[in-house]
């Protein structure tokens, strides 16, 4: 690695204000150093929980085996509800403090948390389906997490489809903050609503025992492990891809001459 | 232990189309993730190197005639 001093400018001239120049090639270094123990992690955690979930916990008098559902939508639901509010943070924060380091946290956030926010809502449906005798309800949770998953996909859009990297950041941050104020309001709309309106559906709810509990524990935490991974290799792959033309990027990742 | 032998296991008491495509649709999804995160790493690569043997070129001093 050469110097931190030789971080020259940026393709966005004038450059942004960051907590320094250097940040990204930190950055950079230690999201390399961090990932493959999360990844490790993840992989230990998620291959327990699964036993736990899949083979050690017991059939449930009245859900059957259709509670083991729980094991992956309990932690992605919360995961993708988690990285969204975390998303608009850091988008919000690195917009109006101009730090453009949060914005590529930011950046590399999304893309995990609309894959989580995916997997909620597949692995709901299915486990909806037996319970309500319908794969999909308007209920306020699902309508939510509905949203969640097209706040993701449009702040993946904004950001892949705006050439200019700053006004990319700008609109995609504008939306995930709209976003972040617009669920909880959706939120107690629809749960009004429905409440007004017509029986809302009983939520999904998987058995409290301790072993399931500890299930859904293990592969939450696996998935965080997971999802801090994936965050972390994106990371690198945005600092490269933004920085290309800092100094510190062409000498260590240029042909040699 | 829940399951007696593999077949009950896969069976899920007969909600294993539920429960596997859950979970085989979740695993799809995760590798997918990964194999792109590496493809998107090799390519960026890819083009840094090229990216900067222009920029090197063009960052040469001026009286720097070595490449005459």
């Amino acid at each position: 690695m050469p110097a931190l001093s030789t971080t020259l400018s940026s393709d966005e001239s004038p450059p942004l204000a960051a907590w320094s120049a250097a940040t990204p090639q930190r950055g950079y270094v230690h999201a390399g150093r961090l990932c493959p123990w999360f990844a490790c992690a993840a992989a230990v955690l998620c291959s327990i929980g699964l036993f736990v979930g899949l083979v050690v916990a017991q059939t449930d008098p009245h859900q059957h085996e259709h509670y083991r559902i729980a094991f992956i939508h309990t932690p992605s639901l919360w995961l993708s509800v988690a990285i969204y509010f975390i998303t608009a943070g850091t988008a919000g924060y690195g917009l109006v403090r101009r730090q453009r380091f949060l914005s590529m946290i930011a950046s590399a956030l999304a893309p995990t948390g609309a894959l989580f926010a995916f997997l909620a809502l597949w692995t709901g449906s299915l486990w909806g389906k037996p319970i309500w005798g319908a794969w999909w309800v308007w209920e306020a949770r699902l309508t939510a997490e509905l949203l969640v998953l097209f706040l993701f996909l449009g702040y993946v859009a904004l950001q892949e489809g705006i050439d200019d990297t700053r006004r990319a950041d700008r609109a995609s941050g504008l939306l995930a903050l709209i976003g972040a104020f617009g669920l909880p309001l959706l939120y107690f709309a629809v749960f009004r609503w429905s409440g007004m309106y017509g029986a809302a559906p009983q939520g999904l709810s998987a058995p409290g025992t301790p072993v399931i509990g500890t299930g859904i524990l293990l592969m939450s935490l696996g998935l965080l492990a997971y999802a801090v991974a994936a965050t972390l290799a994106r990371l690198r792959n945005v600092i490269l891809k933004r920085e290309r033309n800092s100094e510190w990027v062409i000498q260590n990742f240029g042909a040699r001459p | 232990m829940n399951w007696g032998s593999w077949s009950e296991f896969w069976a899920m008491g007969g909600d294993g189309l539920y429960v596997w495509s859950a979970y085989l649709v979740a695993i799809v999804v995760i590798f997918t993730e990964i194999a792109v995160l590496a493809l998107t790493r090799r390519s960026i690569l890819e083009h840094l190197g090229r990216y900067a043997k222009i920029a090197r070129m063009e960052r040469k001093p001026r009286n720097d005639d070595s490449r005459f």
